[in-house]
């Protein structure tokens, strides 16, 4: 969306407008040598920019299979550091599966909570419709420390201490703001005429739901998908407070962890290591998605 | 959501139908509403309103980490709270850095977002590498910066040691290394909100100011930033918010150090709840009173931005 709005005024309006850091003079661009030297500052600036940008995950990726004194790898290239990694406690497995878990559900908890709560605000009206849809709204409001505290001791209360169950249910939590506005104005996007073909062709409320206005919001589902992975696969303080035990530590926890725990010696290669395997799954999502993870965006300044 | 006529012959049809029983059908939707929405409401209060509550009722209690609520103890839990020793400083310190951080991260989110505004292939490439840092968690984010400041295994360690600073070696330097990994986090993010605002300011008011004869500055200082504000006003509240709950780049990257330096709030109430201190009811007096200040201090600023507009 952003790209195609912006292609079309720049057709429209021509030249660039505010302070441009591009040519005014329309024409083919980079086909002249004149226009080639105009341009090339341009290039030289925001490519370094980026480079800016890219450099220390590059930098992190490579150094983590670089040698290093201090390390596992002290010498010559190779995954010591990952080695190290996999050893550490009771082993990076265990604490991907731990943040696999956590992520899977909290994906799958906020995908299904936010469907129906979506629906049922954009489609239905009910007696405390409104302050229902404030009150998630008010999430936002809260900070994060604010509600840990009292959550730590609820979840105590219940028996879901030191569980991941209970860190997915709160993340979920913290998602729903985000994902309920989100699918909210999905549905609200579509038109009423296709639910209401649906129902006089028989079919109930819930099955115009599932074979009929699915396929018609799925951009936002993939969109509330992808906030909710990335949130609770990179969450660190709701594990931090709600996890005592080692052996269910999320990999943020359990890198952070890894830290000072050889005589209070920092072993830098294992936790660049640590770095990687923990970027990794968000790079590649990013790169895959970078078109829904924009929208989510989006749709949160259209919010203001 | 509101149920303006859906034209066509169908829909009509459905209407005319369903009139004589409106009155059964409108309770109906309303059941309907309510069981699809349940799921929601399970959650706003059980892991929302529940815990607000006693958070509250905590920030009243005596409420060891260990021991739970031995009873009722009213304003000592604030004046404790207040009074901790490193109360003022985490105040003073977390407003230092939020204004900091507020400021260069508008600025750079409205400067990239201008650079890379017009569509092309480079602006594209250049738009996703300046968004690639803002998909890592920010846990990750001080992890890497944590290792990338280390005089061991940074690559800078070379520069760093003839010039004889520190990144994490004294409070200043510890802060600006800390705003640069937020800045990096960060930037990209506030720069697609800031293409966003711009793109939804129509193209013939530039052209009506162009043919106005306005330079380029003048445009920018009288038409793209007033019709930027309710764009500014977002990315503002959202960067205060987030700035002002700042936790883990300082929890992982700088400890609270070099000398207690830099401490926020949101780590006070931390440290006071789960490190050493172990009393539940002092931090939680210390949440109240950030949950009273955050609020009113959006309020301040929606304000601001509202009566700029008049």
């Amino acid at each position: 969306m952003t790209v195609d709005s912006s292609r079309t005024r720049a057709a429209v309006a021509g030249p660039p407008r505010p302070p441009g850091r591009v040519p005014t003079r329309p024409g083919p661009r980079g086909l002249t040598i004149a226009g080639v030297a105009y341009r090339t500052p341009y290039w030289v600036f925001t490519g370094a920019v980026a480079v800016v940008f890219l450099f220390p995950l590059v930098w992190t990726a490579v150094a983590s299979v670089s040698p290093q004194a201090g390390t596992n790898q002290a010498s010559g290239w190779g995954f010591g550091n990952y080695t190290t990694l996999a050893d550490y406690q009771a082993g990076v497995w265990r604490y991907l599966a731990n943040s696999a878990f956590v992520s899977l559900l909290t994906v799958a908890l906020t995908l299904l909570i936010s469907l129906l709560g979506g629906y049922a605000f954009a489609r239905f009206r009910f007696p405390g419709r409104n302050i229902l849809f404030l009150l998630t709204l008010a999430i936002l409001m809260v900070p994060y420390a604010t509600l840990l505290i009292p959550l730590y001791v609820l979840l105590n209360q219940v028996g879901l201490q030191n569980s991941l169950v209970g860190v997915a249910l709160v993340l979920t939590m913290f998602q729903l703001p985000f994902s309920t506005f989100l699918m909210r104005i999905s549905f609200e996007a579509v038109p009423r005429e296709l639910d209401e073909a649906a129902k006089v062709d028989g079919c109930s409320s819930l099955s115009a739901l599932c074979r009929v206005l699915v396929p018609a919001v799925k951009p936002g589902l993939i969109t509330v998908g992808l906030f909710a992975f990335l949130a609770a696969w990179n969450d660190f303080m709701a594990p931090l407070i709600l996890i005592n035990d080692s052996e269910r530590m999320t990999l943020p926890l359990a890198v952070a962890n890894l830290r000072g725990q050889v005589q209070g010696v920092v072993d830098y290669g294992a936790t660049e290591a640590g770095v990687v395997v923990l970027a990794l799954p968000c790079v590649v999502l990013f790169l895959l998605l970078q078109r829904h993870y924009v929208r989510g965006f989006m749709s949160g300044a259209l919010k203001g | 959501m509101n149920v303006s006529a859906p034209a066509g012959p169908p829909s009509a049809a459905i209407r005319g139908r369903l009139r004589p029983g409106r009155l059964r059908s409108g309770r109906r939707q309303a059941l309907l509403g309510w069981i699809y929405a349940t799921p929601t409401a399970a959650f706003v209060v059980a892991l929302f309103v529940v815990p607000l509550l006693l958070v509250v009722r905590m920030s009243l209690s005596r409420w060891p980490l260990l021991g739970g609520d031995q009873g009722l103890n009213a304003p000592e839990n604030f004046s404790k709270a207040v009074e901790h020793r490193f109360f003022t400083d985490s105040v003073v310190f977390t407003l230092k850095y939020t204004v900091i951080t507020t400021v260069l991260l508008l600025l750079l989110g409205l400067g990239m977002a201008l650079l890379v505004q017009e569509s092309s292939r480079w602006n594209n490439l250049l738009r996703a590498s300046f968004l690639v840092p803002s998909a890592l968690g920010l846990a990750s984010a001080s992890l890497l910066f944590y290792v990338l400041y280390s005089p061991y295994a940074s690559p800078l360690a070379p520069v760093v040691e003839r010039l004889g600073i520190t990144f994490l070696g004294s409070p200043n330097a510890a802060l600006f290394s800390t705003v640069f990994l937020i800045v990096w986090r960060y930037a990209g993010f506030y720069m697609v909100l800031m293409l966003v605002g711009l793109q939804s300011i129509p193209a013939d008011v530039f052209e009506a100011a162009r043919s106005d004869g306005a330079t380029r500055w003048q445009t920018f200082r009288s038409v793209t930033l007033p019709l930027l504000r309710p764009t500014l006003a977002l990315t503002t509240v959202l960067c205060v918010t987030g700035s002002l709950l700042a936790f883990e780049q300082f929890y992982i990257l700088t400890k609270g150090g070099p000398d207690n330096s830099t401490i926020t709030v949101v780590q006070l109430i931390y440290m006071i709840a789960f490190q050493g201190q172990n009393d539940l009811g002092v931090a939680a007096a210390l949440s109240v009173i950030v949950l009273a200040a955050l609020v009113l201090i959006n309020a301040l600023q929606l304000r601001a931005f509202r009566s700029e507009e008049n």
